[in-house]
């Protein structure tokens, strides 16, 4: 299962650091959502791999898995929400301001729409 | 407190004469006295205890982990500097009210003046040295601000500059200083500091620590070499000169010097470099001042060359010298501050400071030039007056020194610097008041108002009755003062005029002889003077530093800003890559650890193979964009069931619905981007790229995999042990959230704020233009509102507000909570918007999204403040249980008001940044429409 789980992670990073290194607007937002979604996987993995172990204190747990990477988590995956509604906007403020969709706003010959 | 409260005064005080400013220049005026006065009355009952050789304390903890308290001392030394700037500041602020015009803005000149008071007070009154070095810098920034007070004038701007400069250079080295210090002695009290002199000196870093602490002091009062930054601050209003330049800017560093004289002091090293410096400081200082034709840059010279006689004092570093070096600040401050304000009358009356047009002024101002006259001549340490006493303990220190050592120059040098002190005081008054008559004047001088004349009458007064009668006056400050100073028993000394015939008496007659035969024979003088060092200036080499500082930073910029995001990101991308590869060549450690692993069962395999396709095919399809996005829905569809999986229900009910937000938003983004991206040509660059994430990819995943297969400690243990008892909640998510760390989660909802409002600052005003079929050419569906999703989602809308608020609740002791709430909340609504569009949902809703964003911050917040009320630390939360009857036991947290707080700053800022979006849509159907 970590095998499976480490492969997820690398896989998702390449993606995302593939796409964000595009040069168009759209495709460095969909990576910065993949990286999103790798780094969260990151962090919540550190606190190791638990199946039916959720932190909710009961008396019939058995036992707890970690919750602290679990609520840096979960504001991370808020805030990565925030920061994507914003690189997007600005992608389209751009493009109104600059007449393109580059991330350099360039309109170079070989990246020009046709 | 007292201490504290006094210091805090002038702070407070300046916005309080920005606003008296706008009822008058009066109003102004008397505010900056009264809370100078205030400052003042608030320590002055203190003063008796100083003055007795007491020394207070007062504490209170500040970051106590870092050995930071906010600790204030007042000592005899403080005690004197604290009269100093506040007595002075008072004749100051009285004086300003007749020298400034009616163009000139009073609110801000009183309130850069309070602040500068506030900040020299701080840091005479300081027990605590990175506490003192706040204040240092402070006293940097505002003098800035003050120097720049006529900010349309070049010169101004320029000596402002420069004086922030090197004195910010010097607070810099200061800082450095200090740390190494209170690194030797294990704290930055002064107490601790003094108790282990002994330690301090024989310490390793004893000298790198001194040179630091000797930049910042020498930057700050002027020292050779950085004492051209003071002749150029002479740009600022004269009353500013008066006040920065003879009690409190450049006095900053002489009281650092006395400050830590009984811990720093006594080694050969302190010896050379502060006698060393003082000495040339004191000789460049008084033969430059004699060559200035403009008055205030004599008188600044001059400072420069006083300045360097106190700080040879205290490097002489036996108890007499700093005895006299405490001396001869107070008496400086005085006659300095006379003689300044004098100029400015004189400019004032005569529109001009050139030595070489006022003449003969004696017979406009005959008043004035009294007083400037009994100034000047204690300058020059005429016999009777103030000067006289403390030149006559420096003359006599130097003998003395110079006796035990064998030698003649110093005395010699001395003399000489004294010489040249009568030379330019008499410079001061013969050119200035006699000597002909006046040339070509802007204006025919006139005694200047009444009050305008008082600050200089009181301190003239004072120079006077400090020189006759030195016992009854000065005596007892000074001994208070210095006894602080040595923070030993005072040597054996005598202020009287006469102390017999003896080397120090010669001297100052020598001196006065000397003086008037120099001035005498001025014309050559000056005439060599112009042939050689005239053009002399370190500016210049001050400039050229600065030129080049730019260059190299342009070029630097130029280097790595190369203002293309795809390069900058490469750059970082493979700054990381090399980071994260280091530790990997530190030395051969196993990739795989030892613990045992979960066992892999096929549904996950499923899943995790359906993830891996599902973003290579976003990858490979990116370019066909509305395909991209729905692969990419698969992505995140599947990492929150690995949250389910792996015990973690929060995260996925959050990452679900935030899944859903973001395609939408992207979606609504997709309609107004190009359709048919370019296609990419660069094959290298593909490749170049394609290597890189590969690259990333394996070095994260193998990383992962070498922490997932070793065993850890975890500290959750605590959060887990005090969920309930602590929080009153079950669901330790959520408590961690709303509990343990609030304050987090406080920031966290802001920064989503931040992020919705700067939306909706860009969207404003947007044109987009958007093209009106689709890629294949189709029209867009003429039916924008389709009836079925339109009465379906309001059927939907009841329930799903239903579950939000019941995940709200529930939150505490269950999965759910604000964040999860507010973006199903979010989801409901946004349903509706999609279905009817914004029209019928603004004629619904009052739209106005911002109000529900600030009412959950305020919420957040008063919640966290309302613990302050039952004397907890902020974000304390309290919990109780009521028994309701038919429902049972019900628990109520104070947190949970806290996640109220939370859910509304969710659901406000994901709808402001959707409905703004949708708004754009909007504008384009309506036009398309007409």
């Amino acid at each position: 299962m970590e095998a499976l789980v480490a492969l997820v992670i690398g896989t998702l990073t390449a993606c995302g650091v593939y796409l964000t290194l595009r040069g168009q607007t759209f495709p460095v937002v969909l990576g910065l959502t993949f990286l999103s979604y790798a780094v969260n996987l990151f962090i919540f993995v550190m606190g190791r791999l638990a199946v039916g172990m959720p932190p909710v204190i009961s008396s019939v747990a058995s036992g707890y898995t970690d919750p602290l990477p679990q609520a840096l988590v979960l504001t991370a995956i808020v805030i990565s929400f925030g920061m994507t509604a914003f690189v997007i906007v600005l992608a389209l403020k751009a493009r109104a301001e600059l007449g393109n969709d580059h991330v350099d706003g360039l309109n170079r010959e070989e990246d020009a729409p046709r | 407190m007292t201490i504290f409260l006094a210091v805090l005064l002038p702070f407070a005080g300046a916005a309080l004469v920005a606003l008296a400013a706008r009822s008058g220049r009066s109003p102004a005026a008397w505010t900056a006295g009264a809370v100078t006065a205030a400052s003042l009355a608030l320590l002055a009952p203190l003063f008796p205890l100083a003055g007795a050789g007491e020394t207070l304390i007062q504490q209170y903890d500040w970051v106590p982990s870092l050995g930071l308290d906010l600790a204030f001392r007042l000592d005899g030394l403080a005690m004197l500097f604290a009269g100093l700037i506040l007595g002075i500041g008072l004749l100051i602020v009285l004086y300003a009210r007749y020298y400034l015009s009616e163009r000139d803005s009073m609110g801000r000149f009183y309130a850069y003046l309070m602040l500068f008071m506030g900040s020299m007070l701080g840091i005479v009154l300081s027990e605590n040295l990175i506490q003192l070095l706040v204040f240092w810098e402070l006293t940097s920034l505002s003098s800035f601000l003050l120097i720049s007070y006529w900010q349309h004038r070049e010169e101004a701007r320029q000596g402002a500059r420069m004086a922030l400069a090197v004195t910010g250079m010097g607070g810099f080295a200061l800082l450095g200083g200090f740390l190494l210090l209170g690194h030797i002695v294990g704290s930055y009290n002064l107490s601790d500091v003094f108790a282990s002199a002994d330690h301090i000196r024989a310490h390793p870093l004893y000298v790198p620590m001194l040179l630091l602490i000797l930049l910042g002091v020498f930057t700050k009062s002027a020292q050779f070499p950085f004492h051209f930054w003071l002749p150029h601050a002479m740009a600022a209003p004269t009353p500013v000169s008066a006040y920065l330049h003879s009690a409190t800017m450049v006095k900053a560093g002489v009281f650092l010097l006395a400050r830590l004289y009984p811990a720093l002091s006594g080694t050969p090293e302190w010896f050379w470099l502060v006698s060393g410096a003082g000495l040339a400081t004191l000789l460049i200082g008084a033969y430059t001042a004699l060559f200035k034709h403009d008055l205030k840059g004599l008188l600044a010279y001059s400072t420069i060359s006083h300045l360097g006689l106190i700080t040879l004092l205290f490097g002489l570093s036996t108890p007499l010298a700093a005895v006299a070096g405490v001396f001869h600040v107070i008496n400086h401050a005085t006659f300095k501050a006379s003689l300044f304000m004098a100029a400015g009358i004189i400019d004032h009356e005569a529109g001009t400071r050139d030595m070489r047009r006022l003449h003969g002024l004696w017979k406009f101002m005959p008043y004035t030039a009294t007083l400037a006259m009994v100034a000047a001549a204690a300058m020059a340490g005429v016999p009777l007056l103030n000067g006289f006493l403390s030149k006559e303990m420096f003359f006599a220190e130097a003998a003395h020194i110079a006796e035990g050592q064998g030698g003649w120059l110093l005395p010699a040098l001395v003399t000489l610097a004294g010489a040249l002190a009568v030379a330019y005081s008499i410079r001061f008054i013969h050119d200035v008041f006699f000597n002909g008559e006046p040339v070509d004047l802007p204006r025919t001088p006139h005694e200047p108002p009444r009050w305008m004349k008082a600050p200089v009458e009181v301190l003239v007064v004072l120079c006077v009755a400090v020189g006759v009668a030195p016992g009854l006056t000065v005596a007892p400050l000074l001994a208070a003062a210095a006894g602080a100073t040595l923070q030993a028993p005072l040597p054996d000394y005598h202020l009287a005029l006469w102390h017999g015939l003896n080397p120090a008496l010669a001297m100052s007659a020598i001196a006065l002889a000397a003086g008037v035969a120099i001035y005498a024979m001025r014309r050559p003088l000056f005439a060599l003077q112009e042939r050689t060092f005239e053009h002399l200036d370190a500016r210049r080499l001050y400039n050229a530093l600065i030129r080049t500082l730019y260059a190299l930073s342009r070029a630097l910029t130029r280097l790595l800003d190369t203002g293309s995001l795809q390069r900058q990101v490469f750059f970082l991308l493979i700054a990381a890559l090399a980071l994260g590869f280091t530790p990997w060549f530190d030395g051969p450690t196993s990739l795989s650890g030892t613990q045992p692993g979960l066992p892999l069962d096929p549904v996950s395999l499923l899943a995790g193979a359906t993830l891996i396709l599902a973003s290579l095919a976003t990858v490979w399809l990116h370019r066909q964009r509305f395909v991209a996005l729905i692969t990419l829905g698969v992505v995140g569809l599947i990492v929150s069931l690995a949250f389910v999986k792996f015990s973690a229900p929060d995260l996925a009910l959050t990452q679900l619905s935030v899944e859903i937000v973001t395609i939408v938003l992207l979606l609504l983004a997709l309609y107004f981007l190009p359709q048919k991206p370019a296609r990419e040509h660069d094959l290298g660059r593909i490749w170049r790229d394609g290597v890189v994430a590969l690259v990333a990819g394996a070095g994260t995943g193998l990383l992962a995999w070498a922490v997932l297969t070793r065993p850890y400690d975890t500290i959750a243990g605590y959060f887990l042990d005090n969920s309930v008892s602590g929080g009153g909640g079950t669901n330790v998510v959520n408590v961690i959230l709303v509990d343990f760390r609030g304050y987090d989660t406080l920031g966290e909802i802001t920064v989503l704020a931040l992020a919705g409002l700067g939306i909706y600052a860009l969207l404003e005003n947007l044109r987009l233009d958007a093209p009106d079929r689709d890629a294949a050419g189709r029209a867009w569906n003429p039916d924008a509102h389709p009836v079925i999703m339109a009465t379906l989602t309001q059927l939907l809308l009841p329930l799903a507000l239903l579950v939000a608020a019941f995940i709200l609740l529930r939150g505490h002791n269950l999965p759910g909570g604000g964040f999860i709430a507010g973006l199903v909340t979010a989801v409901a609504l946004i349903m509706q918007y999609l279905a009817h569009g914004g029209a019928h949902m603004r004629a619904r809703l009052s739209g106005a999204t911002q109000p529900v964003i600030a009412a959950g911050l305020a919420l957040a917040v008063f919640t966290g403040l309302a613990s302050w009320g039952f004397e907890h630390p902020f974000l304390t939360s309290t919990f109780g249980h009521l028994h309701w009857p038919v429902v049972g036991d019900f628990e109520l947290a104070s947190a949970m008001v806290f996640d109220l707080g939370v859910f509304l700053v969710v659901v406000g800022a994901t709808l402001l940044i959707l409905v703004n979006l949708g708004a754009l849509h909007d504008s384009r159907i309506r036009k398309a429409a007409r």
